[in-house]
């Protein structure tokens, strides 16, 4: 029993860090950018549902702020691509990792100010029911945030193989320079794309601080979604997923049956290992450069 | 404009280009050599022990610059090997050796475990070698954690005072003896980097940050390069590790987190990507702010009675200013000096285009 | 005997034949031409020989020696040096420190002398330079010498990089389009460096080239490749004439300036 409760809150844990790695994914694969700060839009977007919805802050209810929420993070993601990283075109890989892990401070540093360091939880319709199953109990807010992950997954889905603008932006990714010369707008669609991670990662942060409190530091738990991500292959939108949920039902089962300390050490040990025996991930696409 | 006339090929392998440049160099190393007296006859050497701090972190940050602004390898974990060298260098100086040798082979040990850490990742591309670093230092305070019997875990390892032939130096009873030394391992460092620059060695580490490709036709050996780079940058980051040791007397498994990593990275790219100088400018800054806020903070609240606390406003600001550079002047605050001299060696014939970068697309590391 | 042979050698990319079935020999001291259409293999029987691609069949040797028991970074120093399609420089150094990196084969020194610069460093380094040097006089670059490659225009960087595969002192040169991008001075120059390459230097060249021009006026033997195949090999005007040479280029649009 205490097993699959432990399962159940790890795979709901592992649905956020899938999510947050899914925009981290889809970001890296449309620009090859990689954004270190996405566990921090994560944090941004649960402060800014938080702010819409709590009665401390503009009390407006939870199924206004929700939309609202991914607004604006959609948004920024896309006013922060068109901004900002656009003008970065043929700087190296590294200063784009440091110029979103500055970002990532910044995005902190905001969230302390206006909604301070305490931790907050986001008020919700459905805050502490569960359901029981025989003697498994069963959280509403993590069984949510599995459905909605599973539902969130078919839509992006269905958006990039069926709809026009999602198959342009794999065109996009698969070849900027030959996208370009076949007139699709890369550059307008790589904002898009920014956007689209930025409400992804809203969404995850929503789900976060529904199931639990969160303050500003949480973006940190971006770390562990770059993990998953590279666990999944950096390429690959299920890989995500799926490494994000191996890390998320790992740390809880570690800490109940391994030794001390393992639980921390865990995550990151996977993704070492998986960094030195399969190099890309594992849905490893690597190649190499084309003279 | 100096137009300097080579007769010998010596002109381009010597440190200085010419007589003038060399007299600036002497000039500040003989100001280096004077700071001391200032703060003997202020007699309060607080400041002196600032400026130690700084150039403790510009040797860990020479130590990354070679790594990534030479070679072209991001590292997020440099905090990692500088807490090896700490911990190694109290670890043999408690064995008994002697400090003149325990420190160097902390510094060598740090570059030898560094290498057989890093040596499966550094087959490892950019983001994916950042991310195993980045990996690398936050296991690390677990690790001190779980070996305790030698590092004493969380709470702590007392770091010994230094004894050259029965010279006791030690930070607080004697700021002015630590200072020189760290100024001569500054030094030797320095002169390190620089010959290594002039050499094969390090214009294969450029060849391999520029082109991978290029450089494997050249004859250079990728996996030898890479690792070489790791081992120097190592090994110099442990050398500042054990320095910084003796500098803080006290250390714990949260001394050398993430954020210490970061912030070494955040350096060298605000002093200027691919020059030693960088490293010391960026420290400089990085030293600079923290004081600059405080004093800011302290005139808020003595002229006008504002208390402005804001948690998180240093790395908040640190941050922006990051940004600020890398969308403005990618060649770091090196980059600005090196324009603003050649503006005054040119005037007025300086013409704004002379720097500019090439427009290209993102870099990629895929197959087009 | 020749210097460096490949005997049916093929590589495949997945269900592209790359390269099919070819055999080359290039002798001493001749300037051997490679001609096709886009997309005909020439770049990849190049980049085999450079032993980044491991061919599926065949086998390459260079002076007797089997090239396929050596990793890329070793085929240099058996005296192969070569230039790149879409040029291949280090963007953020100087022309010289380029050319330097060319004397890559020659490095004698270690790392621990090369860290306290002793004087077998110093010696090794000014024989460095002096090589450059004479690379610089040849190629006339002595006004782009300390300048970065970044600022440079490009028909200077392919010159560039033709001093810096020069610069290792090759047996065998490979120029891969060493005219395409270049100016009709610029081209003319290119010819005449290749031929004294060829005549003063001693220096066996293979090169790939779309010009005909330049072409015919350097190459003694020319190779012509269509789809990975061999199409026929002989004398500059004998595979311009040749019937499948005439219909593969017409087939294609691939023949810049003839
Ligand atoms: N790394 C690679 N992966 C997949 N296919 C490749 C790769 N390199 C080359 N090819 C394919 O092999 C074929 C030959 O390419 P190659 O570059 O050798 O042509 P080329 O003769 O040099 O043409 P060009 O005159 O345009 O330079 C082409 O169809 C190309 O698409
Ligand atoms: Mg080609």
């Amino acid at each position: 029993m205490d097993f699959i409760q432990l399962l159940a809150s790890g795979l709901a844990n592992g649905c956020v860090y899938g999510l947050i790695a899914l925009g981290f994914v889809l970001i890296y694969k449309a620009t090859e950018a990689v954004n270190f700060a996405q566990g921090d839009f994560m944090m941004l977007g649960a402060f800014v549902c938080i702010g819409f919805a709590n009665d401390d802050f503009m009390g407006q209810g939870f199924w206004i702020a929700v939309p609202l929420a991914i607004l604006v993070m959609a948004v920024f993601g896309y006013l922060f691509n068109w901004g900002v990283l656009r003008h970065m075109f043929g700087q190296s890989q590294t200063s784009i990792v440091i110029l979103t892990i500055a970002l990532g401070f910044i995005l902190r540093f905001i969230a302390g100010t206006i909604w301070s360091h305490e931790p907050v939880s986001l008020e919700t319709p459905f805050a502490g029911q569960d359901i029981r199953f025989g003697g498994v109990v069963l959280g509403v807010d993590e069984m949510l945030v599995v459905v909605v992950t599973i539902i969130l997954t078919a839509c992006l889905f269905v958006f990039f193989s069926k709809t026009k603008i999602g198959v342009a932006m794999q065109a996009a990714s698969q070849n900027q320079l030959a996208a370009y010369y076949m007139g699709i707008p890369v550059k307008r669609i790589q904002s898009l794309v920014w956007g689209l991670s930025g409400a992804v990662a809203a969404v995850a942060g929503i789900l976060f601080a529904s199931k639990g409190a969160i303050d500003p530091s949480a973006g940190l738990l971006g770390i562990k979604a770059f993990a998953a991500a590279a666990i999944g292959g950096f390429g690959s939108l299920p890989g995500a997923l799926l490494g994000g949920i191996i890390i998320g039902i790992v740390e809880p089962l570690s800490s109940r049956y391994g030794p001390p300390g393992v639980s921390q050490i865990a995550p990151y040990a996977i993704l070492l290992l998986v960094l030195i025996l399969r190099p890309g991930g594992i849905f490893s696409q690597t190649q190499k450069k084309k003279v | 404009m100096r137009f300097v006339f080579k007769t010998s090929y010596d002109a381009d392998i010597n440190w200085f280009k010419h007589k003038t440049q060399a007299f600036w160099y002497f000039l500040l190393f003989g100001l280096m050599m004077a700071i001391p007296l200032y703060f003997h006859f202020l007699s309060d050497p607080y400041l002196l022990g600032e400026i130690t701090s700084v150039m403790i972190f510009a040797i860990a940050a020479m130590g990354l610059m070679l790594l990534t602004g030479h070679t072209g390898l991001p590292s997020l974990g440099h905090a990692t090997f500088m807490a090896l060298g700490c911990y190694m260098n109290v670890i043999y100086l408690n064995a008994g050796l002697p400090w003149l040798l325990a420190f160097p082979l902390a510094g060598l040990t740090a570059g030898f475990v560094g290498t057989l850490i890093a040596l499966p990742v550094l087959r490892l591309h950019g983001v994916y070698l950042a991310l195993a670093t980045l990996a690398m230092s936050i296991l690390t305070g677990d690790f001190i954690v779980l070996l305790e019997p030698w590092t004493g875990g969380i709470s702590g390892l007392a770091v010994p005072d230094i004894s050259i032939f029965g010279l006791e130096i030690n930070k607080y009873a004697n700021p002015y003896l630590f200072y020189y030394l760290v100024l001569v391992v500054a030094l030797l460092i320095i002169m390190a980097y620089r010959n290594i620059l002039r050499a094969p060695m390090g214009r294969s580490f450029t060849a391999v940050r520029d082109s991978e490709i290029s450089a494997q036709a050249m004859g250079i050996n990728l996996t030898m390069t890479k690792s070489s780079s790791f081992f120097l940058s190592a090994t110099t980051a442990g050398l500042a590790g054990a320095l910084f040791g003796h500098s803080a007397g006290y250390v714990t498994n949260e001394t050398f987190d993430v954020v210490m990593s970061i912030t070494l990275l955040m350096m060298i790219v605000i002093g200027g990507l691919g020059f030693i100088h960088g490293a010391f400018f960026g420290a400089i800054v990085f030293g600079i702010i923290p004081v600059a806020i405080a004093n800011g903070r302290s005139l808020l609240q003595t002229s006008f009675g504002i208390n402005v606390h804001i948690p998180g406003l240093e790395n908040g600001l640190f941050a922006v200013i990051l940004i600020a550079f890398i969308l403005f002047e990618p060649m770091g605050l090196y980059g600005r000096w090196l324009k603003v001299r050649t503006y005054f060696e040119l005037f007025p014939f300086y013409r704004k285009d002379m720097f500019r970068r090439q427009k290209s697309y993102l870099k990629t590391e895929r197959v087009q | 005997m020749s210097l460096l042979s490949l005997s049916d050698v093929t590589l495949r990319f997945g269900g592209v034949v790359a390269v099919n079935n070819v055999s080359l020999e290039v002798q001493q001291g001749e300037v051997f031409g490679l001609v096709g259409p886009n997309g005909a293999g020439k770049s990849t029987l190049f980049n085999l020989i450079s032993r980044f691609y491991d061919p599926a069949e065949g086998s390459i040797s260079f002076n007797n020696q089997n090239l396929l028991k050596l990793g890329s970074d070793q085929v240099p120093s058996q005296g192969i040096a070569r230039t790149f399609q879409n040029i291949e420089l280090f963007e953020h150094a100087t022309v010289l420190q380029n050319l330097l990196v060319g004397r890559h084969r020659h490095r004698k020194t270690s790392m621990l002398s090369e860290i306290f610069f002793t004087p077998k460093a110093r010696r090794e380094e000014r024989r460095h330079r002096e090589a450059v040097e004479r690379v610089i006089d040849f190629l006339d670059l002595q006004p782009y010498r300390e300048k970065m490659i970044a600022g440079l225009p490009y028909g200077v960087r392919k010159v560039v990089e033709l001093g810096r595969a020069l610069a290792s002192e090759p047996k065998l040169l490979l120029l891969d389009e060493p005219a395409s991008g270049l100016s009709v001075e610029e081209t003319q120059d290119m010819a005449y460096w290749i031929e004294d390459i060829q005549k003063q230097m001693g220096i066996t060249v293979l090169m790939v080239e779309h010009d005909m021009g330049l072409v015919s006026s350097v190459c003694n033997r020319v190779l012509a490749l269509n789809d990975g195949k061999e199409l026929t090999t002989g004398t500059p005007t004998e595979v311009q004439a040749h019937p499948s040479v005439v219909e593969a280029y017409l087939g294609t649009s691939g023949i810049s300036k003839t």
